[in-house]
């Protein structure tokens, strides 16, 4: 089963040297596993920490940003031991990336086809033009773009097909792992559907693994295989997506958020969200940082902060103190947050 | 019109058209012909992606951009050049970071509109934004009042943006994606506000959005827009859970959530790769762009086009609840239907 984990990042934290003060502390404690073809979404909203985890997760960190604890290993290879060029034989063909900014990520002043020139030049150095011209053909194709389309220059393309092009420049040297940062936010949703329809296809054929991070929970809720929520830079819930799809949802935050979208085609059910706002990184708290916004909030949630614990069957951990005395199987102890979670995705 | 309600007006849009001159090209219709109501103490949903021309129809209401043609009138009256159509039809912006101005306090934003308004006086004017902030639930307003937008989160400046609209006491609200900038869990707050204040004020409220979802929620109404035209309208309930407009119900399809299960997602999903495999010669890079005709903008991306959709659609009426669709596969059902 451990065989199976492609990337692992344990006890991961992300500060921000602001220079004035205390540092910002972006990402604490954070560990996830991803599978070997899997798709493990990271849900939250802005200021969650969730793109500087992605940041983290393929070293991409910038000043002022740093990884202050924690390791990232690609198959049980280090990442941050590794030297500049082992890490640049590791980037683009084992571990790619499609940035937030995917459509303003191509360089304007020159063709599509030079740019996928310059992956193949700077890593696959024994190509030659014709067949650096073929295999990048074929990418674009892949995605369901013209070929002819390697003339083009960015702006004469759509969103959607930039997004397509930034798609194929991550696979064109067949990766294990992509990490998506909001990949599809941008686009209408048709175009989205479109994406979305693309990245699984290409999933079953080539078999990558992808670690996709949106402030789009529901969305999450119907590709992904595990999903981890973030909240002010921790993973507050980690489990499988079956079972927060099915009602299952254990953390607080994780259920306000779900509520937070309302059903399309659903009944007319209580449309709140959370009230509040999210809290401010640079201020600590010594609890939990969504008892403010909680409604099953207990006196020891502003004391002392959950750590996140294994809750029930399988993939299912939850950082939350309420939560913890939640059954695995739900038969209900009799408190006002059990109940919301009997009733369903509330 | 589509409402079955009897209350009177507050603005009718009728026949709305906006070009915009192009150099070297033909000028581009972004609003074309577009005939709507609003009532007050209502919400109608106006749907669309971006570029469908959703928010040049806002602009033009609040006279930002002027139409080529067409009619406004503000409570009966053709009078949308005066003072009083611009204090009676108030906007609500889409980023309420851009929207307020960083060099002045929430109280300078609520204390010029209700001064220039006549709404209040020197004397009154601290108490009357006091009350305002309070009807957007910011509160404490003294502290609040003094504040500059930078200290304030998104939700909080879009909650100023919104009391500064309410300031010259509007019939109208102009809400252009009041909520897409803000954060997933404040969204609802934001617009259970708007809901509020629209029943309490009586307000006549235009919520213009892309998410189908709240459309149908927040929304008596919904229109749907497609490249300047509204191809679907009616009841909420009718045109999101029941769309009959090949563009709606690809609209509807596409939404995250739509399929209502993990596993009719899946199903959904293997049926359109079937479908696309099952169409090779057409290329999934299909043009987006509408010939320049009189026929359906749709049709180059529909999956039911036929010769006849080169011909300007027709608005066919689909039953008793105001339920409309633009689009010729409708036509034979429904001059069949009565007689059914």
């Amino acid at each position: 089963m451990t065989d199976d984990i492609l990337l692992a990042a344990h006890h991961v934290d992300v500060v921000y040297d602001t220079g004035e003060g205390t540092p910002t502390h972006a990402v604490r404690d954070v560990a996830v596993e991803l599978r070997r073809g899997e798709l493990l979404g990271i849900a939250g909203e802005s200021g969650c920490g969730k793109s500087t985890l992605a940041y983290a997760l393929t070293r991409l960190l910038q000043p002022p940003a740093r990884l202050a604890a924690g390791t990232v290993t690609l198959d049980g290879q280090d990442l941050y031991a590794l030297d500049r060029e082992a890490l640049r034989a590791v980037r683009w063909t084992r571990l790619s990336m499609v940035f937030q900014s995917a459509m303003n990520a191509l360089n304007p002043v020159t063709t599509v086809g030079r740019q996928f020139d310059d992956i193949f030049r700077a890593h696959r150095p024994a190509m030659t033009a014709t067949e650096r011209r073929a295999k990048a053909g074929e990418l674009l194709d892949m995605v369901g773009i013209d070929p002819s389309r390697l003339r083009s220059h960015p702006h004469e393309l759509s969103g959607g097909m930039r997004q397509r092009v930034v798609i194929a420049m991550a696979l064109a040297l067949d990766p294990d792992v992509v990490v998506m940062d909001e990949p599809t936010t941008a686009l209408d949703v048709v175009v989205q559907r479109e994406i979305l329809d693309e990245i699984e296809e290409l999933r079953e054929r080539l078999g990558f693994a992808v670690i996709f991070i949106t402030h789009d929970l529901n969305l999450l809720l119907e590709i992904s295989d595990r999903l981890a929520v973030m909240y002010a830079g921790r993973i507050v819930e980690y489990a499988d997506t079956a079972r927060i799809a099915e009602g299952g949802a254990l953390h607080p935050y994780t259920r306000g958020l779900l509520r937070s979208f309302p059903a399309l085609t659903g009944d007319r059910r209580d449309l709140r969200g959370i009230p509040g706002q999210p809290p401010d990184l640079r201020l600590a708290t010594p609890g939990c940082a969504f008892a403010d916004r909680c409604e099953a909030v207990v006196e020891r949630c502003r004391a002392q902060r959950p750590e996140l614990e294994r809750v029930g069957e399988g993939l299912s951990w939850a950082a939350c103190h309420v939560a913890r005395h939640h059954p695995s199987d739900r038969q209900a102890v009799p408190t006002e947050s059990a109940g919301q979670t009997r009733g369903g995705p509330a | 019109m589509t409402t079955g309600t009897t209350t009177p007006a507050a603005l009718e849009v009728d026949h709305l058209t906006v070009d915009f001159k192009r150099r070297g090209a033909p000028s581009l219709r972004a609003v074309d012909d577009v005939t709507f109501t609003l009532h007050p103490g209502h919400t109608l949903a106006l749907v669309g992606e971006s570029g469908s021309g959703k928010s040049t129809v806002v602009r033009a209401l609040s006279r930002l951009v002027a139409p080529s043609a067409g009619h406004v009138r503000l409570a009966g009256a053709d009078r949308t050049r005066d003072a009083a159509y611009r204090r009676a039809v108030q906007m609500v912006f889409q980023d309420p970071f851009a929207s307020l101005n960083p060099a002045h306090t929430v109280g300078h934003h609520l204390r010029r509109p209700l001064l220039a308004g006549g709404r209040a006086t020197r004397s009154d004017v601290d108490a009357r934004a006091a009350r305002l902030l309070d009807a957007v639930n910011l509160t404490p307003a003294a502290d609040i009042a003094r504040a500059r937008p930078h200290e304030l989160s998104g939700g909080q400046r879009q909650r100023v943006a919104i009391a500064r609209a309410l300031a010259p006491e509007p019939a109208v609200l102009l809400a252009d994606e009041p909520v897409s900038m803000l954060d997933v869990s404040i969204r609802l707050e934001i617009l259970g506000l708007l809901d509020r204040l629209k029943r309490e004020r009586r307000l006549a409220l235009l919520y213009v959005t892309h998410d189908l979802a709240t459309a149908r929620h927040f929304a008596a109404d919904v229109m749907v827009m497609y490249r300047g035209q509204i191809v679907e309208r009616g009841p909420s309930d009718d045109v999101i859970l029941r769309p009959r407009h090949p563009y709606t119900q690809l609209l509807a399809s596409a939404a995250p959530g739509a399929a209502g299960s993990r596993e009719r997602a899946r199903e959904a999903r293997a049926a359109r790769l079937a479908a696309r495999r099952a169409r090779p010669a057409q290329p999934r890079e299909t043009s987006r762009h509408a010939p320049p005709d009189e026929g359906c903008r749709f049709r180059p991306r529909c999956p039911l086009a036929t010769d006849r959709c080169a011909r300007r659609p027709p608005v066919v009426p689909l039953g008793p609840t105001g339920h409309e669709a633009r689009c010729w596969l409708h036509v034979d059902a429904a001059r069949q239907g009565p007689a059914a």
